[in-house]
């Protein structure tokens, strides 16, 4: 297994984000986290990568537990992310919003840089090969040199992605990579996301609610609802299931009323 | 990366006036301004690395210039040779920047702006009552101006006239920007400007925010005792006001007016200020009333203040420029019969 998370909880003074959750992904797998709104998978995905501290239980990855590290540190052992609300380094370029997430693959100190030494000049080298791949990969060539908030919504999400993919990850957690975006673009990063796990072979798990996309992309299902796993299996499986079918109409129900 | 090689002209050009000054300008009132401008232009700069650059609000600069000061006016009274006491002084500020840094920079948003606002303090009350070691409220009189150099075989390089120490504080300013300009254009410096940007984001990204922050300040505070050596040096006496809240808040205005997060704005901060400052001299009291105006407009339409107001118009030229350098083979092909 990739990633184990073990009886992993979170617990907002009372209330209970994520309830003893155990979720395992394994290496090459395309995993999507679905659920209605508050169920708990942004928290999930904030306790994987130590942005938030879990009230309980334990994350391994690649067998080495991962539990209360520093989200740096968590980076730097190959899990990359994206957030929800796509967050970029807007006052910056794109390049420079990609060489951030390379920093962490590169050493050279302040010595190195005030006396910009072989290992910096090395180090900068190294950088702008990687920027420069993954620039291709994500599709921004063009765009290169644009400040990062004067993107389009589809481009902010293809940067956001980027900047993960910079340190080579193992395993990339994607937050609703497609939330609101419209169709046409719903294709490009989903087909951009099917590239990754097909041609980079990087495992995938993804937050998203737009079912289509997801009974297309994932391998394989997991349900959330109140915190806790209601379900998991294939798309196909999922979609049968009569308490993933009550969790979503209880939604549109609440949805409807409002 | 953010490495471009336009504006060497003017580096050339702005270095070359500096070095032709002192024998422009003869007045010796003139000079000792310029030299206080080259002196607080380099704890601006300093303070810019940490504000502007890694967005934390260190409110302890003049602290750290106090520090400085008083590092250099005690040791070489004490007979130390100024080229040791300099450095010896920027890094004990650097060394306390570090231990102060460690539990206050693992805290978001304003408690480091609150905590160094303290330290400010403190620092300032530490040199106005240990007074066997500072002096108290008299503070320390009758520092040595810098120890001439010995170049072998010719000259001595002494620094008793105003003309050898307008020199020595240029180059100190030179020194001061070329590591400035150095760290901002590199991995080092992108990794500051991200964690002002976004530092959750950074921190998800890979980057040790609370080392790079910590790595900042450091910076910032040797070059703020640096600029506070040589002030001790060349002024000749300090007192507690050299670490005072004031100055600080004054090197926080040329930053944000002169432009935060630019190399050119804190230097023309330094110098534009103190010049409006003296020309209100009739306003008296009242000229805060016009100041705190003044920043509050800059602030909200020229977020990088003069020195980001002047990339702004010289980006809008260059695009006019290429715009009618593109129009014009169009029209002339156009006009081809």
């Amino acid at each position: 297994m990739l990633l184990q998370a073990r009886g992993l909880s979170k617990n907002f003074s009372g209330l209970v984000a994520v309830n003893s959750v155990d979720l395992d992904v394994a290496e090459g797998e395309l995993l999507a986290i679905v659920g209605p709104n508050g169920a708990g998978k942004s928290v999930l995905f904030a306790l994987i990568s130590g942005i938030m501290k879990a009230t309980g239980g334990s994350v391994y990855f690649r067998g080495e537990e991962i539990t209360g590290l520093k989200p740096h540190l968590i980076a730097r052992k190959g899990i990359g992310r994206t957030f929800q609300t796509t967050a970029l380094f807007n006052q910056l370029r794109v390049v420079d919003n990609l060489a951030i997430g390379y920093r962490m693959r590169t050493s050279s100190g302040l010595f190195s840089t005030l006396l910009r030494t072989g290992k910096w000049r090395e180090d900068t080298r190294r950088t702008m090969t990687r920027v420069a791949e993954v620039l291709e990969i994500i599709g921004l060539k063009e765009k290169a040199f644009h400040f990062a908030s004067t993107l389009t919504q589809a481009e902010q999400r293809k940067l956001a992605i980027g900047i993960a993919l910079m340190g080579y990850p193992k395993l990339l957690l994607l937050d609703e990579p497609t939330g609101g975006l419209t169709e046409e673009d719903t294709r490009e990063i989903s087909g951009l996301i099917a590239r990754l796990h097909k041609d980079l072979k990087i495992t995938i798990c993804l937050i998203e609610h737009k079912m289509r996309m997801v009974m297309e992309l994932a391998q394989r299902i997991v349900v959330l609802n109140f915190g806790s796993i209601i379900a998991e299996g294939a798309p196909e499986k999922i979609a049968r299931d009569p308490k993933v079918i009550e969790a979503y109409l209880g939604v549109e129900h609440i949805a409807d009323s409002q | 990366m953010n490495i471009r090689l336009k504006g060497r002209w003017w580096y050339l050009a702005i270095f070359l006036v500096a070095i032709a000054l002192p024998h422009i300008v003869t007045s010796r009132y003139v000079g000792q301004i310029i030299i206080m401008g080259y002196l607080f232009s380099i704890a601006t700069l300093s303070l810019n690395l940490i504000l502007g650059y890694a967005g934390q609000a260190s409110l302890a600069h003049a602290g750290f210039f106090g520090i400085g000061a008083y590092g250099v006016g005690l040791l070489t009274k004490g007979g130390v040779s100024f080229w040791i006491a300099l450095p010896l002084s920027a890094s004990l500020a650097a060394a306390i920047g570090f231990l102060v840094g460690l539990p206050t920079l693992r805290t978001r948003g304003s408690y480091f702006a609150i905590s160094t606002l303290c330290l400010g303090v403190i620092i300032s009350i530490v040199a106005g009552n240990w007074v066997q070691l500072t002096g108290g409220y008299t503070g320390v009189v009758g520092i040595p101006t810098p120890t001439p150099i010995r170049v072998p075989w010719t000259v001595e390089i002494r620094f008793d006239s105003l003309l050898a120490q307008y020199y020595l504080v240029l180059a100190f300013l030179i020194l001061t920007m070329f590591a400035m300009h150095r760290i901002v254009h590199s991995l080092t410096g992108i990794s500051f400007m991200a964690v002002r940007n976004n530092e959750m984001l950074a921190e998800a990204a890979g980057i040790d925010t609370f080392r790079v922050k910590l790595t900042a300040f450091v910076i910032a505070d040797f070059f703020a005792g640096l600029a506070g050596g040589l002030y001790a040096s060349i002024m000749g006496s300090i007192s507690p006001s050299t670490a005072s809240m004031e100055l600080t808040f004054n090197w926080l205005v040329y930053l944000l007016i002169g432009g935060a997060a630019t190399l050119g704005g804190p230097i023309i901060g330094a110098f534009v200020i103190p010049i409006i400052m003296e020309s209100l001299q009739f306003l008296a009291q009242y000229r805060m009333l016009i100041f705190g105006v003044l920043l509050i407009v800059v602030i909200i339409y020229f977020p990088r203040g003069a020195m980001g107001a002047i990339l702004q118009l010289g980006e809008k030229w260059r695009r006019e420029w290429r715009k009618r350098q593109e129009e014009g083979p169009r029209v002339a092909a156009s006009q081809r019969p």
